[in-house]
């Protein structure tokens, strides 16, 4: 630090005078930036007590184990697998919509695409990322749904394929951006190395530039899936609310974001069960996406290629 | 030969599966928009922006749901940007490195990204709402979503900070002045431009928000305008929530309506934060 030992005895009032001020600021800005580390202890503090109460009630072997969801029934049963596998369905089936389509472009903009295509074509795909889910989920309802409805005949209303589509649809730019950032940071020479040897375009991308970027490139996906577990909107306006335990996409599901949603609309007397009910979900699913991102920073530190 | 050729139909079918994949994701973006106009244009008059939302299709309209918006939106800023920016001075300028508190905290701002927006939904439910006791009010929507932003806005101005030219630091310092005061005159006024690109990129995502504020419990039938930070309100997306789940067809092109103008409204605030931009790289140049 240039300035702290600048002697300067001259103006010793304003100096000192100065140097509280310096002190009194470097604190505020210190509490200013300890409000993300408060803002994750209340995530926690929050959610844990309130998951505690709900366990007091419910029992955590019923919970993690039971197949079976009516927590807004008049006997509820609350057994969560439902909620889990009509979240994972629809995290999965919308990742085989994405990824092949996050991939395919990412690779297209950074092997193939001139610059000027790439210019005009990456804010465009950026467009696609800055839509809000509540766009995405009216386009599921209204768009997709009678379309899968031509091909399907007896497909419900609400079903898990058409909320998937439009989740996977919402992921594509997650997949492509990180994806292509990856693949640009693998060495021009690397790539120069290889058309020299005589390799096509297509074994450049894939046998030289693909294996450099994976860790970032399967990280992406990662990140992107758990994005997908977390959404909210489009479950709740195109998967339905009936929480049941299927692999069946033509189906009415519930998410667990769409069983918080669900409940949060009604009314709900706070302190009840079904509130608790909101926390112990919520708590699920904060563990659930934490754990991914930690798995997809764990990949990329791990598996990092260094040049 | 034989064997090149067919690398080079391989090579020419892959370039055409990468092209196929990158134009089936533009097609979707402009079938989306398409969609929505063609069910929404109708229904953008006057009226739409001056009336209350109404059981009867014809006079409803998204006076309250704008006028909710424009008051969390404010909440939003007030609180997340001087935090977001402090933050992001305090982890550049203040801290070191290598102590744990600045590791705690930078790692702890990774995870908050990635942190789905209910759950800052049932944060701001069970701490705003129900602990502090401000109730289901915009200034506990307005607080929810100033932490659910506050990661973007840290991130975003951390990097428009390191970008400020160290000598223009020490070319300050020379001159014999405080940190703050090279913080104010130089390094502020010089990565400016960076920290409200950011942080209007994350301000718009709060605008687009629904989930959180379904938590807090936003009242989606309110005809009337908010009058302080303690009423109840709605905003554009659960205007726009509360269309799409109605059982008439024409409520959902109502709620097309609605995202019309809450596109054209994320639209014009990306288009800021691009020509900002702009203006920023050409004085990095000159």
């Amino acid at each position: 630090m240039i300035y702290e030992n600048t002697p300067i005895k001259s103006s010793n009032k304003t100096l000192k005078r100065g140097k509280t001020k310096e002190k009194i600021i470097s604190k505020i800005l210190m509490v200013l930036a300890s409000i993300s580390i408060l803002t994750t202890i209340g995530i926690i503090v929050i959610l844990s007590k309130e998951t505690f109460l709900f366990f007091q009630e419910i029992s955590i072997k019923d919970f993690l184990t039971g197949t079976e969801w009516t927590a807004l029934f008049a006997n509820p049963k609350f057994g969560v697998l439902p909620l889990v596998l009509g979240t994972l369905m629809i995290a999965i089936y919308g990742s085989i919509v994405a990824i092949p389509v996050g991939l395919g472009s990412a690779i297209y903009l950074s092997e193939y695409a001139s610059d000027k295509t790439r210019k005009i074509v990456k804010p465009l795909l950026e467009i696609l990322a800055g839509i809000p889910s509540i766009v995405y989920g009216y386009f599921a309802l209204t768009f997709i749904t009678p379309i899968l409805k031509k091909f399907f005949p007896d497909i419900n209303v609400f079903n898990a394929l058409s909320a998937s589509i439009a989740v996977g649809i919402m992921i594509i730019p997650m997949i492509s951006s990180l994806s292509e950032d990856a693949m640009k940071a693998v060495p021009d020479e690397i790539r120069q190395g290889a058309y020299a040897l005589g390799a096509t375009k297509f074994e450049v991308s894939t046998k030289v530039v693909i294996p450099a970027a994976l860790s970032s490139i399967i990280s992406s996906f990662v990140l992107a899936i758990s994005r997908a577990i977390g959404e909210t909107m489009i479950v709740t306006l195109a998967a339905g609310s009936t929480p049941r335990l299927t692999l069946n996409p033509l189906e009415s599901v519930q998410t667990m974001t769409s069983f918080i949603v669900q409940v949060a609309s009604g009314d709900v007397t706070h302190g009840g069960l079904i509130y608790k009910t909101i926390f112990a979900v919520g708590m699920l699913l904060f563990l659930i996406t934490l754990l991914m991102n930690i798995i997809a920073r764990m990949i990329i530190k791990k598996y990092r290629e260094e040049y | 030969m034989n064997n090149l050729k067919k690398r080079k139909i391989i090579d020419r079918f892959f370039h055409g599966l990468v092209f196929c994949t990158t134009s089936f994701a533009l097609i979707v973006l402009f079938i989306l928009l398409f969609d929505i106009f063609k069910d929404g244009t109708k229904w953008l008059s006057l009226d739409f922006f001056t009336n209350f939302t109404s059981r009867f299709i014809e006079k409803a309209g998204i006076k309250a749901a704008i006028t909710g918006s424009i008051w969390v939106i404010f909440v939003t800023i007030i609180f997340s940007f001087p935090i977001g920016v402090g933050t992001a001075l305090y982890l550049e300028e203040y801290s070191d490195d290598k102590s744990l508190l600045t590791r705690i905290i930078k790692l702890n701002i990774s995870n908050l990204a990635g942190v789905p927006s209910i759950v800052f939904g049932i944060l701001g439910l069970g701490i705003f709402v129900n602990t502090l006791g401000f109730g289901r009010s915009i200034l506990s929507g307005g607080l929810t979503l100033t932490l659910l932003i506050l990661p973007i806005i840290i991130v975003s101005a951390q990097e428009a900070i390191k970008s400020v030219p160290k000598e223009l630091r020490y070319g300050a310092y020379a001159l014999g002045i405080t940190k703050w005061q090279v913080i104010k005159g130089v390094v502020l006024p010089y990565s400016l431009p960076g920290i409200l690109t950011g942080s209007i990129l994350a301000i718009a995502r709060a605008l687009g928000e629904t989930a959180p504020l379904i938590m807090i419990g936003a009242v989606t039938f309110i005809a009337f305008t908010p009058e302080s930070i303690f009423d109840k309100f709605t905003t554009l997306p659960m205007q726009i929530y509360n269309w799409s789940t109605m059982p008439q067809a024409e409520f959902h092109d109502l709620a097309a309506g609605g995202i019309i103008v809450l596109l054209i409204l994320l639209l014009g605030a990306n288009a800021i934060s691009i020509i900002l931009r702009n203006k920023y790289q050409s004085r990095i140049k000159g």
